[in-house]
């Protein structure tokens, strides 16, 4: 007894003393304080990244924006939590963050043991590597011997481990907390092999001193599907949240965008009535706890699934990642969102 | 607080009412606190297990037989992903112990010299050792740590163009690497004649302290115990035909492959916790000398010793008394600091506990162990300490 005590003390400490995460009805929770508290990077530019002046912005402050958006109608009604690789699971798990919008992979130990539920996901990635161009190599079997720069906490961390034994190589880790400290590191020649999402190495590289000395490897060691992971036990919640994202991936199979949204609600397609709430007695939205206006409100806030992408992190941004499998199903990706009906 | 009960009815009745009892009221508020503390703890404990149970988290410390699956840069012992995190927190914490020893150790005998130096006539030392303790003092010690890092990566050399030291020893941005001792067969002989070599550089000091109390005759006790250390395995290493050999680090790949190699993580972390608590160890130590009269120096040079040894001798024995207990502060600290290892990727125990936490999930039982740990620390390094001071404390006849 008196050592669950003691658990439960230190607990006190970890779980912030939460009394907001023992309250179920995260929707009730937010409409209440009138914001959604969403949990981010630290700074992955593409991702989630504050400018000078502290305005957030990414693909995944994109999702943030519009969640407040499918509920309060305005996009700007949300609070960002940054957090480390380490930080985002107590964060979620204590109440401190309604939803972690943080380039998460979904894998089966979160979903059960940390006790988080992911559905949607909203960026197909793999584990990848970069290393300088001087040093010459083509392949990521040829790094055995190598210092690999490493960020701790990630299933980035664990796939390295299990690549490089199944593959009999050595490794030298360097693992650091805070992605900052990893890009300074690497940058700085403390390692040879920098490693983690595909996309996240095409946003760290626009970030060292000299981009042009730095290569993507061809090998991608690993699945990673990212999404926004909420907490067990609120399936309105996180209804929510997964329609946000089939929202987003329907508008843009629709050719729904931030544009044409106002014209689209006259479109004579009963689909398209029936998504933007038009429809007459239409319950598309309050069966979900908001309005039937949720789906346009999204869309007029951050556009469809192709606008997001392409603004962030696709042709439209710096990084110019390929959509590949993140295409809609129907152009070769595996994109693809349940029918709205 | 037993007094208050048996106190006999006869004498507390003549100040009235119970109410104005002082010693009533005192067992009141202590009663009323404690409940309250109780309460808060119980309400704190209640809400936990309630919001673990809804997050649907097995708690307990199960997991720690799990396989880590994760790698650790740095590890005294041997160490793999297949290792459980059971070893994974062990290789943590000898890393933790690693650097608190060596900084220790370093902390004490730069503190040491500091604080004296502050005392010197000499004015350049003087206010060298002055301009040290305010810089070193004054500035966060994350910093300093962020400060050697960086200086580490900035200064040292890349792999392919390391600096080569002496004994063949080389040095870049991924740490020094020097020869790694290969013990052959019969190299346990060396071994033992060096632990004998230790033992005899014991008997030696004993001997020479006893002579000189009953004779006044003084002893080189300092070469002979140099002599028997360094000699006495050199001559079996020959004798047993030299059975130790050395994997010398040669250039490969991509770094050094071979030989042992000391990364720039934990030298940085190393060089600043040193840095940072000399500086407060030199204050200790001047305080301590300060606070022995003048008189006793004064006495010391009447009676002819030189200034030297007027220090060693007379000074230093008494200041060590003021010293010690501060001393141990400062101690506990360094250990304390240590822990900021992890904005540098030092893999003490807190960085690896942190990797296991975010892995797992079990946040509560990691900080629990955290917690034991450091305090575990602490207190055996209060302990060792507070032996030491009574050890030191003067011996009134």
């Amino acid at each position: 007894m008196a050592k669950r005590i003691l658990t439960a003390l230190v607990g006190a400490a970890v779980m912030g003393i939460g009394t907001q995460a023992a309250s179920g009805a995260t929707l009730d929770d937010v409409k209440a304080k009138g914001f959604v508290q969403c949990g981010v990077n630290t700074g992955l530019a593409g991702f989630a990244a504050p400018d000078a002046s502290g305005n957030w912005s990414g693909f995944d402050v994109d999702y943030c924006k519009a969640i407040a958006a499918a509920i309060f109608a305005d996009g700007s009604k949300v609070k960002y939590t940054p957090t480390s690789a380490k930080e985002r699971f107590p964060a979620l798990q204590s109440g401190e963050v309604d939803v972690l919008a943080r380039n998460t992979t979904w894998t089966i130990n979160r979903d059960t043991a940390l006790g988080f539920n992911f559905r949607p996901v909203n960026y197909y990635d793999g584990q990848g590597f970069m290393v300088r161009k001087s040093l010459n190599v083509k392949s990521a079997l040829e790094l055995s011997g190598a210092a690999v720069c490493v960020q701790t906490g990630t299933t980035t961390e664990l796939n390295l481990a299990d690549y490089f034994k199944s593959n009999n190589l050595q490794y030298n880790p360097v693992v650091f907390e805070k992605l900052e400290e990893v890009n300074a590191a690497y940058d700085a020649g403390r390692c040879d092999v920098y490693t983690t999402d595909q996309s996240g190495l095409y946003s760290l590289r626009l970030t060292l001193s000299k981009p042009d000395d730095h290569m993507i490897l061809p090998e991608i060691i690993s699945k990673e599907p990212l999404g926004p992971a909420v907490r067990q036990g609120d399936d309105q919640w996180f209804d929510i949240v997964t329609w946000v994202h089939y929202a987003l991936i329907q508008a843009e199979d629709f050719g729904i965008t931030q544009a044409n949204v106002e014209e689209m609600k006259k479109s004579a397609n009963p689909d398209v009535q029936r998504f933007l709430g038009v429809e007459a007695d239409s319950k598309i939205g309050t069966d979900l706890g908001l309005t039937n206006e949720w789906a346009v409100n999204i869309i007029k806030t951050v556009g469809n699934y192709g606008e997001v992408f392409d603004r962030n992190i696709g042709a439209g941004s710096p990084l110019k990642i390929e959509r590949g499998l993140n295409a809609l199903w129907s152009k070769g990706g595996i994109q693809y969102a349940p029918p709205v009906r | 607080m037993a007094i208050g009960v048996t106190t006999t009815p006869e004498k507390s009745k003549p100040s009235g009412s119970i109410i104005n009892d002082p010693q009533v009221r005192g067992i009141f508020y202590q009663v009323i606190t404690l409940v309250v503390l109780a309460a808060f703890v119980y309400w704190v404990a209640d809400n936990t297990i309630e919001n673990l149970k809804r997050a649907n988290i097995a708690s307990g410390y199960d997991f720690l037989n799990g396989r880590a699956g994760f790698d650790v840069g740095q590890s005294l012992i041997a160490y793999t992903s297949d290792s459980t995190y059971q070893s994974a927190l062990v290789v943590g914490l000898l890393n933790t112990l690693l650097v608190a020893v060596c900084g220790i150790f370093t902390a004490t005998i730069i503190g040491f010299a500091v604080g004296i130096g502050r005392l010197s006539h000499n004015w350049l030392i003087a206010k060298l050792s002055l301009a040290y303790v305010e810089i070193f003092r004054n500035i966060p010690p994350l910093l300093v740590i962020f400060f050697w890092y960086s200086g580490v990566l900035a200064i040292l050399p890349q792999p392919r163009e390391s600096a080569a030291l002496p004994l063949n020893m080389f040095l870049n941005n991924r740490g020094l690497a020097f020869p790694k001792p290969i013990f052959g067969d019969g190299s346990l002989y060396t071994v033992l004649a060096f632990v004998l070599a230790i033992v005899a550089s014991f008997l030696v000091a004993r001997y020479a302290r006893k002579k000189q109390e009953a004779t006044g005759q003084r002893f080189p006790v300092l070469w002979t115990s140099l002599g028997l250390i360094i000699g006495l395995p050199l001559l079996t290493f020959l004798a047993t035909g030299s059975p130790i050999t050395f994997d010398v680090p040669i250039a490969g790949k991509f770094n050094l492959t071979g030989g042992s190699v000391i990364g720039p993580e934990f030298l940085s972390l190393f060089l600043a916790l040193s840095f940072y608590t000399a500086a407060f160890i030199a204050e200790i130590v001047r305080a301590g000398i300060r606070g022995v009269s003048k008189g006793q120096t004064e006495a010391a040079h009447a009676l002819g010793i030189r200034p030297g040894l007027t220090t060693r001798l007379v000074v230093v024995p008494q200041a060590l008394r003021i010293i010690i207990p501060p001393l141990t502060s400062q101690y506990l600290n360094l250990t304390k600091n240590s822990s900021l290892a992890v904005a540098i990727g030092y893999a003490d125990l807190v960085a690896v506990g942190g990797t296991i936490l975010n892995q797992t999930g079990q946040s509560i039982e990691i900080v629990t162990i955290w917690i034991v740990v450091y305090l575990s620390l602490s207190l055996a390094t209060s302990l060792f300490m507070n032996w030491f001071n009574a050890r030191m404390a003067l011996v009134e006849r």
